[in-house]
């Protein structure tokens, strides 16, 4: 048998997904894939999936924003063209830094935003004109698709599968 | 189901005998089927308000701006007025999407979406009247920090007019994309049930491939958590520096501290009062009654009783202060006996009944759980608040330092009807958001269903399960 061949398993309630998830795992079965309607609490740990470090992006690009506010109102305010606008002249960027916190805050807030937002985008492949690639489109309604790799195992699979609550087992040919 | 436990003290979020398919249903229904009559009938009222003040808009920048009912010591006010309100009612939109969220207050799922579409809309509103009030928009670009032929010239950093646009800008653009990251999978939802090859090939594209992987859904959570923590400060950086744009100045009335935690609670006290408006309507439009319930609108009534009292606070101490100081000049701000009983009476008065006294009916539990009290409740809200910004501008700048340079503000009509056009531009924004968009989050709200559902929660007391 060809190794591109995989399970679908469908499901209609969260918690039993979980519960398949955990057998499945425990009987040493690699779970290639779960689409899920909505987050499923505990999913990604039961599935063994590591933490995310989106968080950690989108502290280094909130500093890369603190940075590039803090030179562009260095460059234009102090270095390019300083003046005295209102009887605050611009000698040097510490002293009129007070001035320039509201710009610092926002572009921080702006950088973090938009390219962790991004790189969500890219790391998960969204993005327009993509094409859906969940294999069945009830899995956006109320029905939950775990997908498992057969390597020869395909009727101690299903039986397994069954036994677990599935509602509806297919083999398909993966491209 | 044990991992689902909520108390049973706490009301249902979800009414009545729901499954996840169900909520898909309810939800896809306004998208799917047909607009009725009364959709029409307001679609078409707000699209003649909205061109209305098109024209006015047209009229403004061809003529210049001396056609409002400026003078050379009343610089603005019927368009800064418009502005600071309509930012303001956005704020409610972040309030309930960001600080909620952070807080776990579930009952915010329900609201959210279209809390946040108000917003975004609200911001738009609000964007106009500064470009508008350049006089001349095709140089709108030059509040932006590019090089130019002037040497450069460099836009002024220490000024509060700049950092609103780099606060409002940033505002905007973050609603933006924390509204369309968590429309994503809704819009997979209606992508999957769609039948018509056309409406299936829009919310395609607007789904971005959404295709609910695991991964793809921790990842989800993730990014609305930190954004959540990135909007939280961002929306109460906003309103501060809107008030900066007056406490900076050096006034009497204008020149106050306590304006940025003033105009905060001020925004989202209005913010959720249009948030009552829109969703009183839509609730009932949308048939959305399961999902929006009295427990909704009381914790909105709620929301709006404490903002509303911080107003009120902060409108005692701004009273008391300026006759405390014994200043004449305080003797004719906003909150003085000098403006309670001057021209202006009229306005100083209305802002006191519609923000301060009429919403203390929201105190009793009965009228803060009725939908049509919240209702208009919330109008009268939307109304004081406006008075609020029309206070705050138009009463001070009418009383100068100087009692010759004196002037009594009048709109003109280009005034009314630039600003009932920007109402007339957000309802129509808001309706036919109403009838393509997810108007509740549907994937968010199917997590709640099995801890808040009113069929789980029966289920859970008659087992005994605690």
């Amino acid at each position: 048998m060809s190794t591109n061949k995989v399970i679908h398993a469908i499901y209609n309630d969260d918690d039993i997904l979980m519960d398949a998830v955990k057998k499945v795992r425990g009987a040493h079965h690699h779970i290639e894939e779960v689409y899920t309607p909505f987050p499923v609490h505990g999913l990604d740990k039961a599935l063994g999936l590591a933490p995310t470090r989106l968080a950690i992006t989108a502290f280094l690009y909130g500093i890369t924003g603190t940075s590039v506010a803090a030179w562009l109102t260095w460059y234009t305010m102090i270095a390019d063209w300083p003046q005295d606008i209102g009887g605050k002249p611009s000698f040097s960027w510490i002293e009129n830094m007070p001035a320039f916190v509201p710009i610092l805050f926002e572009l921080t807030v702006f950088f973090a935003a938009h390219l962790m937002v991004i790189t969500f985008y890219m790391r998960s492949r969204i993005w327009p004109f993509k094409e859906a690639e969940n294999p069945d489109p009830r899995t956006t309604d109320d029905h939950f698709l775990m997908e498992i790799p057969v390597h020869d195992n395909e009727d101690e699979l299903t039986s397994l599968l069954e036994s677990t609550g599935a509602v509806e087992i297919k083999v398909v040919d993966k491209h | 189901m044990s991992g689902h436990y909520e108390s049973s003290y706490r009301e249902p979020l979800i009414l009545g005998e729901k499954s996840y398919h169900d909520i898909t249903e309810d939800i896809a229904r306004p998208i799917e089927g047909k607009a009725n009559k009364n959709w029409y009938i307001a679609f078409y009222i707000a699209l003649a308000a909205m061109l209305w003040g098109f024209g006015c808009i047209f009229y403004t920048v061809g003529t210049g701006i001396g056609v409002w009912g400026l003078s050379k010591n009343i610089g603005w006010a019927w368009d800064i007025t418009n502005f600071v309100w309509w930012v303001g009612i956005g704020h409610a939109g972040t309030l309930i999407s960001a600080v909620l969220l952070l807080f776990r207050q579930k009952w915010r799922m329900a609201i959210n979406r279209s809390a946040e579409a108000m917003t975004i809309f609200a911001v738009f509103q609000a964007g106009l009247f500064p470009i508008i009030h350049m006089g001349r928009p095709w140089n709108g670009y030059w509040v932006l920090p590019i090089p130019n032929q002037f040497g450069s010239l460099w836009v002024n950093f220490n000024s509060p007019l700049l950092w609103d646009v780099f606060a409002i800008s940033t505002y905007l653009s973050v609603s933006l994309v924390f509204w369309w990251t968590g429309l994503l999978p809704d819009f997979a939802t209606i992508r999957d049930r769609a039948v018509k090859p056309f409406q299936k090939k829009i919310y395609a594209l607007l789904s971005f491939g959404w295709s609910g992987r695991a991964k793809d859904w921790q990842r989800f959570e993730e990014v609305s958590l930190v954004l959540a923590g990135l909007a939280t400060p961002l929306v109460l950086s906003v309103h501060t520096i809107v008030s900066f744009d007056f406490a900076t100045s050096v006034n009497p009335g204008w020149h106050s501290t306590i304006f940025p935690p003033y105009f905060v609670a001020g925004a989202i006290f209005s913010g959720f009062a249009m948030v009552q408006t829109l969703l009183g309507v839509m609730r009932k439009v949308t048939n959305m009654e399961a999902y929006i319930t009295r427990l909704h609108i009381e914790y909105m009534n709620i929301v709006i009783i404490l903002t509303g009292g911080i107003v009120a606070v902060a409108y005692a101490t701004e009273f008391f202060i300026a006759w405390y100081t014994g200043s004449p000049y305080e003797n004719y701000t906003y909150l003085s006996f000098g403006a309670e009983a001057g021209a202006y009476g009229w306005a100083f008065w209305s802002l006191m009944i519609f923000n301060i006294i009429i919403p203390q009916i929201l105190w009793i539990k009965k009228l803060r759980r009725s939908f049509i009290v919240s209702f208009l409740v919330s109008i009268a809200i939307n109304i004081g608040m406006w008075f609020e910004r029309f206070d705050i501008i138009a009463i001070v700048l009418s009383k100068g330092q100087l009692p010759s340079t004196w002037w009594r503000f009048e709109p003109t009509f280009i005034d009314v009807g630039i600003f009932i056009g920007t109402i007339g531009f957000f309802f129509v924004l808001f309706l036919l958001y109403a009838r393509t968009f997810p108007v509740i989050p549907t994937a968010e709200i199917k997590t709640i269903l099995k801890s808040s559902g009113e069929n789980y929660k029966k289920l859970r007391d008659e087992n005994n399960e605690h």
